[in-house]
């Protein structure tokens, strides 16, 4: 019998370590002789520059070399469009160094490489840069207008490219239709702002030629191939390693920030490493936002609730430049039907260029977004028939029977049609109902109501397309020695757990201890072949890539122990670190297997001797690695999707209002998850449980703001609303498991999902209970107590 | 964030800190460095030299002596908080504390800095002037003591001078047959007040013999609400009196619309959170009767 690690709820390998502060971030990578590298950045958001004096910055005692866009060489060029699309007709992306204009305050000028960070500091402070500033429009809907400033000259109506995405005959719906909701909603712009802001150190080795970059990156293997073609080295001989790395939530996946390619740049002219450690206020104006869109939705319904069609029409802040492409906007725009049949839509929408930072994915790219926009509008709908926003619901759920549910000419940002592989909607949105006591809260709201008190009960649903491809791969090997398992592959980690999971997908194979599984990736040294860790897909892609080359390994180890303790091969069991004979005591180590495996010339311990050549167990007539083996035991395969799968879920909460003070209180926060099979409960709970966090974020605190010029105006922690612990409800998580039919697996992806529906769920339920004040609907996030006061101040003087 | 050069020293006693802030008009007194360090990282202050005031003994210490809590100027927050005695000899310091950000700031945040900051949303300097409390500040060869009334000029500003130091901070016990109360509004808890109200209400024969509100984060500076104490005393803290009294906080909130909160938004906080602390502090002021 052996033991199961898939699907156990293990304890993360890595938190010892991080919890006693014995991790490694690159700011902790000691680097003796390194130089430190600072920026001086634009303070205006639109402006030619007359001048940039540099001249004080060099004489200061300390300072090495400053950079300007006229001494980076061949660096001075537009950094890389990372996702090209037909549409786009104008695609825009930043220099590294600004040269003759800048597009936001935060855009990088110069940098100074100093002996260290306060020096460096000091001498940014001492560049003289000359603006002539250029008007701006910093308001989304007026950005479009004729008349208004242009970001770019040659960018009419600040728009990027105009793009439109249907399935079915939308306009047919909208004949046949018996009643239409019309709404528009708002996001505003956020910042994941994950712990450890970005970071990076360079080494390069004239002697070898070798160039050694330390990235708190999320795509170490892209990183690697865009530095090794801008600056002309081959690609073995640069190697990008991501150490552990504080929370990336997409903004890390943005490649390339200016200090990605800077940094090496300097290292290689002055001979000795760099590090740049971004500061958080660094990171509030020149690493990447997210969310702002503004949607102008209808649905075209039948008088018993079932939607038909939709039109959406939104805008999409991609601040001044796009340089990952549409991802977040085009997301937003295929997710917009959400879990309902929604047979026939069409989503136009345009990114607009805006004078603040470039907008990037951030946990959710876009899904958030929709979510907000189609749950909103389906409250509305049911209000306005006068149904249960349940039921509603109920009545255009995709049906357990009615997958795969393809949406015939809909293009996944994965390049590929969207096929809904599998979903219990119907099942989850009753069990949360269950779970809420639906009938209960309404008698304790109206009990509550009688005593002045205003509870009110909110909900959302959502889905999410995950494990986008296009591949990645899974290497597997067993030390011959040790018998501990290696495993690498080619993404990163930012304490998801990968080294935890897929540990137990090795382990479940060739029954070592999960503590003896070895997971090292982020590191293009140990495995080359790869995309990044994003769009919720470390599960999919990399998991079933490690579980197939695990299960070739498992056809090695139990061929190579049936042959040592000849039995056949149905008599063998792997479990603890070992293979049995079923039923015996007999066993065989994996270190004595892998080392049996690999034919030997020289003896180095016990077990290697029977593995040499006059050992009467490895006695062969013909070739000793017989023909198309490899030695030991090792294994590679790579798995890439067919399309994404979508997991999908509910949350709900009961929010008290007090309409006084205007403030809330979260009594409940329900949330029923399916990611498919669970490789680790734990792991599953505390990746939605942070999404939440982030979730609640967006819902009711976080919000970068601008005043009418362009200038950020709560770039720091005090006044950008993080939410504390003390914020964040403490969630009931309920998990439900809907295998992927796509992956062998039968795994989903789960990293952002948390985040996707809490600002819907905060909406609904404050709108719930203000509904005896006749507050207007909710139609922006986060929502603030002040927003609240005004809703309650405009519904009294009507 | 790194801040600019600076000359550091620890003095040992208040004599030699003086000393140096005197010598140097760009000197700093640090205390608990949570608010100062911030504004150096920023670089929005950028002081020569910072008179680290932790090694002076004489400044860290509390003492309940008679009707007076004397506090040294150096006393962490949290430890005023925690203390048995000050707790007994006036509860409403503890509650209000409660508010002042979390228990690790508080842990290094002293009293003193806090009051000597004078952030016009802090808690303390609002707690400060609603008990009628008062501070010593000594200069080069001179003391005297300010009353929290003339202490807190503008948002960060106090009529301590340059080269003064704060060394203590005197809190009046909680009179007899008195309640109190303190209630704040803040985006997250541990924030800065968008609003908060501090409450103290003696009751007579079920009217208000002595009332005392104050207010933070409303306006630039902490606030007496006068005329809501004036339209309380000598009545019931309840009903039309209590309502005038609300309906009179209103106008004191005069700081201008912030990307929190609008002013109409404050107005109203200001006058829901004087109903509410009144009545608190009125029910404990029954309780203690
Ligand atoms: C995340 C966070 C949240 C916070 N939230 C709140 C909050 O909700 N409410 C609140 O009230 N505060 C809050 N604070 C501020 C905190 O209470 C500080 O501790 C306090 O404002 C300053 O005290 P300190 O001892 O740290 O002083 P420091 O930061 O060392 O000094 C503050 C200023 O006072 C001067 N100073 C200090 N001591 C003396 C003295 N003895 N004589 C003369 N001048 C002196 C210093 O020179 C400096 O200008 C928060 C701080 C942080 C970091």
């Amino acid at each position: 019998m052996s033991t199961r690690q898939f699907g156990e709820a293990i304890e993360r390998n890595a938190d010892p370590a991080l919890l006693r502060g014995e991790g490694s971030f690159i700011d902790d990578i000691d680097l003796p002789g390194a130089f430190h590298a600072a920026f001086a950045r634009s303070s205006v958001a639109r402006a030619k520059i007359r001048s940039v004096d540099v001249s004080a910055a060099e004489a200061l005692d300390g300072v090495l070399k400053v950079y300007t866009c006229d001494n980076i060489g061949a660096l001075d060029a537009p950094l890389p469009l990372l996702i090209p699309a037909p549409d786009l007709t104008h695609p825009r992306t930043q220099r590294p160094l600004a040269r003759d204009d800048v597009f936001y305050v935060g855009q990088c000028i110069a940098m100074v490489v100093a002996v260290d960070r306060y020096v460096a500091e000091d001498a940014v402070r001492l560049i003289d840069i000359d603006y002539v500033p250029l008007p701006v429009e910093m308001d989304l809907e007026k950005a479009v207008e004729d008349d208004a400033p242009r970001i770019h000259a040659d960018v009419p109506n600040n728009v990027a490219g105009r793009f439109c995405v249907e399935t079915g005959d939308t306009d047919a719906a909208f004949a046949e239709a018996e009643h239409i909701t019309r709404i528009k909603i708002r996001l505003e712009r956020s910042t994941a702002a994950p712990l450890e802001c970005r970071a990076i150190a360079a080494r390069w080795e004239a002697v070898t030629g070798e160039l050694t970059v330390w990235d708190g990156t999320q795509a170490t293997l892209s990183v690697r191939g865009g530095l090794a073609s801008l600056f002309r080295i081959d690609e073995d001989k640069v190697r990008v390693i991501a150490p552990n790395v504080g929370g990336g939530f997409g903004q890390k996946i943005m490649m390339f920030h200016p200090d990605e390619v800077l940094v090496p740049l300097a290292s290689m002219e002055l001979g000795r490493p760099v590090k740049y450690i971004e500061d958080r206020v660094e990171n509030f104006i020149g690493a990447s936002q997210e969310r702002t869109q503004i949607h102008t939705l209808e649905i075209a319904a039948m008088k018993d609730g079932r939607v038909i069609g939709l039109k959406d029409d939104f805008l999409h802040d991609t601040g001044a430049f796009i340089p990952y492409g549409i991802a977040v906007a085009h997301v937003s725009s295929t997710s917009i039907a959400g879990p309902y049949r929604i047979p026939n839509f069409r989503v136009t929408f345009r990114p607009v260029y805006l004078p603040m930072v470039q907008v990037t994915p951030y946990r959710g790219c876009g899904r958030p977004h929709a979510c907000y926009a189609i749950e909103r509008a389906m409250d509305q709908l049911a209000s306005e028939l006068d149904l249960d926003r349940f039921e509603v619901r109920r009545r255009n759920f995709i049906g357990k029977d009615e997958f795969p549910y393809p949406r015939e000419g809909l293009i996944f940002a994965d390049g590929l049609q969207v096929i809904y592989d599998s979903g219990a909607y119907e099942e989850t949105l009753n069990r949360l109902s269950e779970a809420i006591d639906v009938e209960g809260f309404r008698a304790e709201q109206a009990a509550a109501r009688d005593q002045g008190r205003y509870l009110g009960l909110g909900f959302g649903f959502y889905v999410e397309g995950t494990g986008l491809g296009p591949y990645e791969g899974g290497y597997i090997k067993i030390h011959p020695i040790t018998g501990k398992v290696y495993v690498n592959t080619g993404l990163t980690d930012q304490g998801q757990g990968h080294e935890t999971v897929f540990a137990q997908i090795a382990a479940e194979q060739t029954g070592a201890r999960v503590e003896d599984v070895i997971v090292v990736e982020g590191d293009t040294g140990a495995f080359e072949w790869g995309v990044a860790t994003f769009a919720s897909r470390a599960a999919v892609c990399s998991g079933n890539a490690i579980h197939k080359a695990a299960v070739k390994a498992r056809a090695q180890i139990v061929e190579a122990a049936a042959n040592m303790m000849e039995c056949s091969k149905e008599d063998i069991d792997l479990r603890d670190g070992a293979a049995w004979v079923k039923g015996t005591d007999r066993r065989a180590a994996l270190a004595e297997i892998a080392t049996a495996t690999n034919p030997l010339r020289y003896a180095f311990n016990e077990p290697s001797k029977s593995a040499t050549q006059f050992a009467p167990a490895s006695r062969h007539d013909g070739p000793q690695l017989a023909e198309g083996r490899t030695p030991g035991v090792e294994a590679t395969d790579y798995y890439s999707p067919p399309h994404a799968t979508w997991a999908f879920g509910a949350h709900a909460a009961v929010i008290e209002v007090d309409p006084e003070l205007c403030t809330i209180v979260v009594k409940r926060y329900l949330c029923i998850h399916d990611c498919g099979r669970m490789i680790n409960p734990t792991i599953v709970d505390g990746q939605v449980m942070g999404g939440i966090a982030q979730g609640v974020g967006g819902a009711f605190y976080e919000r970068c703001e601008f005043d009418e010029e362009g200038i950020p105006l709560n770039a720091n922690f005090m006044d950008f609303l993080m939410p504390y612990a003390t914020e964040v409800p403490d969630a009931e998580i309920m998990h439900s498991e809907t295998p992927s039919p796509l992956n062998p697996l039968g795994v989903k992806g789960v990293g952002e999902a948390g985040t996707i529906p809490v600002a819907q769920v905060y909406a609904s339920a404050v709108e719930d209970a203000l509904q005896p004040f006749g507050i207007a609907p909710i139609r922006e996030a986060p929502l603030t107590p002040d927003a609240i006061h005004r809703m309650l101040k405009q519904a009294s003087a009507a | 964030m790194k801040p600019a050069l600076f000359s550091y020293s620890a003095p040992q006693s208040v004599e030699e800190a003086l000393e140096v802030l005197a010598s140097d008009e760009m000197a700093r007194p640090l205390a608990g460095g949570q608010s100062l360090i911030p504004t150096m990282n920023f670089r929005i202050a950028a002081p020569s030299a910072l008179v680290d005031l932790r090694r002076i003994g004489a400044l860290n210490g509390r003492a309940v002596e008679g009707d007076v809590i004397r506090v040294g100027a150096m006393t962490r927050q949290r430890d005023l908080e925690r203390d048995g005695a000050v707790q007994r000899a006036n509860p409403l310091i503890a509650e209000v504390l409660g508010n002042v950000a979390h228990i690790v700031i508080r842990n290094r945040g002293t009293v003193g800095g806090s009051i000597a900051h004078a952030d016009a949303a802090a808690e303390l300097p609002c707690m400060l002037l609603a008990t009628g409390g008062s501070v010593v500040a000594r200069r080069a060869g001179g003391e005297r003591t300010i009353a929290a009334d003339d202490l807190f000029l503008f948002h960060m500003t106090t009529s301590l001078e340059a080269g003064e130091l704060l060394t203590e901070v005197r809190i009046p016990a909680l009179p007899p047959r008195t309640g109190y109360a303190f209630q704040e509004v803040a985006r997250r808890h541990g924030d800065y007040a968008l609003a908060g109200v501090c409450a103290l209400v003696t009751l007579k024969d079920g009217v208000c013999s002595s009332v005392r509100l104050a207010a933070c984060g409303i306006a630039s500076k902490p606030t007496r609400l006068a005329e809501s104490e004036a339209a309380l005393l000598g009545a019931p803290p309840e009903g039309e009196a209590l309502g005038r009294a609300s309906d009179a906080a209103r106008d004191y909130a005069t700081a201008a619309d912030d990307r929190q909160a609008s002013a109409d938004y404050r107005r109203d906080l200001v006058s829901a959170l004087v109903r509410r602390t009144v009545t608190k502090a009125a029910d404990r002021a029954r309780e203690r009767a």
